[in-house]
């Protein structure tokens, strides 16, 4: 099997898929035509708790279930945490992923750190702009922007 | 319901071919070079296969050399007209942008060694052009290599006439055949085809066997020195057992082609009928130039291995053109020729069906795709952008 039995698991039952109307925060990334596109939603309360994630995910299984772990992993945390996960901690929750889907967790790490930004942008809480890109995307310059 | 839709991958052994090549392996389990009786008896039935085949594709057994499969084939047969053409100085061959990775990367390789090689369009319709074919010939081409039909799309190449206008310019003419062997009548000499390749496994024959035919009078290139098996043309002791599956698997596919065409052409025109019904879907390559079989959709807004795998999970085994199944980042190039774009050609599903799939298979087909399709759109950001407005749809509704 190309998949572990948890991505196959995050695959067929993606956890807190869908969209979010009230979001505080969105954030999407990658590409249509590297074939995905990650969109996540988050709600923070006044604590900077995110209390509710959603994800809708253009993309492969393993897309889908990295994007539905990474909802998971930075749900009821503070932003702070949230800014911390990592593609590699998604990776290991999955149980590993083929080594040709890795950008699939990097993917995901960016959707949640793009969500943050916005949710910082949209409340005007100031933040070090270098943080939210260290140059190293997976994506950055493989295909020219639609 | 187990649907096994995948047959332009491989086909399950038919029991003609299974049991050919066991009676094989008991009783002519010896070297064909031999010269003692044990090695003979197997020489005679390796002869006889060899006869049978030719046989089925209007060959004489002489021109009929065995390979382990339809890639190496392919570049034996490049390799022949490389050999061929070097003697006059011609460096320069013709192919199409849609052909097997066997030929196209052959080809590459070539290019890099300062041949010239060109790629002819194959136009929306996933065909190619004789007259294409004509204008791109020049005094130094070697080589015109031409799939008899293409493995993704399933569209039949006028192979005929692009034959006889490569007899009529005196360039070579190979054709890929391997989706065509079995599923479509093939007569090499009324082809006009000079070299043709096919493989076993796509006919219910055994994996890992093949065949290039090569015309009389044309001196295959040797791609395996080491010995005098195939007059020298390919060193190793033959695969006596999968040569005789091979044949039995032919013979039946021969002699049932009228009648497996007539049983799955109209199953093929359900599952397209059927699936142009939901929306932003297209069908890749001719609606009618197509082999029995093969059948290639777009579904806009969702990504195709995800769906190959709830499609799997569901009972039914099919395949992808999706940079995801295809190990890189680019989609399928043989979609991307027919100038689908990127993001759209992410999202194909390739069903290809034969005459042991059942109308009832196609009918839970039909149920579970939409659903699939539907459930997958209701997740995509791609698909709530196209349904906004956001981005502007490929494909009429």
């Amino acid at each position: 099997m190309l998949y572990s039995e948890k991505v196959m698991d995050h695959f067929q039952n993606p956890r807190n898929v869908g969209k979010m109307d009230d979001a505080d925060g969105i954030g999407e990334v990658g590409n249509a035509k590297c074939g995905d596109i990650m969109k996540m939603y988050i709600k923070v309360d006044d604590n900077g708790i995110i209390t509710d994630v959603k994800f809708n995910t253009f993309g492969c299984g393993s897309a889908i279930a990295s994007s539905s772990m990474a909802t998971e992993m930075i749900k009821g945390k503070p932003i702070t945490e949230a800014l911390e996960l990592s593609n590699k901690a998604v990776v290991e929750a999955l149980d590993g992923l083929p080594a040709h889907k890795l950008h699939c967790s990097v993917l995901a790490e960016e959707a949640v750190r793009a969500a943050v930004k916005d949710y910082y942008d949209k409340h005007g809480i100031a933040y070090d702009a270098k943080e939210f890109c260290a140059g190293d995307c997976a994506h950055c310059g493989e295909h020219d922007a639609e | 319901m187990q649907v096994y839709a995948d047959h332009a991958a491989t086909t399950e052994m038919s029991e003609a071919a299974i049991n050919a090549m066991t009676e094989a392996m008991r009783t002519v389990w010896g070297n064909p070079s031999s010269l003692h009786t044990v090695g003979q008896e197997a020489k005679v039935v390796l002869e006889k296969a060899r006869e049978e085949i030719a046989e089925c594709l209007g060959a004489t057994a002489k021109e009929i050399t065995f390979t382990s499969g339809g890639s190496e084939a392919d570049n034996q047969a490049i390799l022949t007209a490389v050999k061929l053409g070097a003697a006059k100085q011609k460096k320069h061959i013709i192919s199409t942008k849609f052909e097997h990775h066997a030929v196209l990367h052959a080809l590459e390789k070539l290019a890099k060694e300062g041949y010239e090689i060109t790629l002819l369009d194959v136009h929306e319709n996933g065909v190619v052009s004789p007259d294409d074919v004509r204008a791109a010939i020049r005094p130094e081409t070697a080589l015109v290599t031409v799939m008899y039909a293409n493995n993704e799309i399933g569209t039949i190449q006028p192979v005929r006439e692009i034959g006889a206008i490569c007899r009529e310019k005196g360039v070579l003419f190979h054709t890929d055949a391997v989706q065509a062997v079995g599923h479509l009548p093939i007569d090499v000499a009324k082809d006009n085809i000079d070299m043709l390749s096919l493989s076993a496994h796509k006919f219910h024959g055994p994996k890992g066997v093949g065949v290039l035919y090569a015309r009389r009078g044309i001196r295959l290139a040797t791609l395996i020195e080491g010995g005098a098996q195939e007059r020298g043309k390919r060193a190793g002791t033959e695969n006596t057992p999968s040569i005789v599956g091979m044949a039995a698997a032919l013979k039946e596919a021969t002699a049932h082609l009228e009648e497996n065409t007539a049983k799955v052409v109209p199953l093929r025109e359900k599952l397209i009928t059927g699936l142009r019904k939901i929306p932003y879907s297209h069908l890749n390559g001719d609606r009618e130039r197509r082999v029995p079989g093969i059948v290639n959709f777009c579904f806009e807004g969702i990504e195709g291995e995800s769906l190959l795998l709830l499609l799997d999970m569901r009972g039914i085994s099919s395949s992808s053109g999706s940079a995801c199944t295809s190990g890189s980042l680019d989609p399928s190039h043989v979609l991307l020729s027919l100038g689908i774009p990127h993001e759209v050609a992410h999202g194909s599903l390739r069903l290809s069906i034969d005459e042991t799939n059942t109308e009832e298979q196609i009918d839970y087909i039909l149920e579970a795709v939409p659903q699939v399709v539907n459930y997958l759109r209701g997740m995509s950001p791609v698909w709530e952008d196209l349904e906004c407005g956001k981005r502007k749809h490929f494909f009429a509704k």
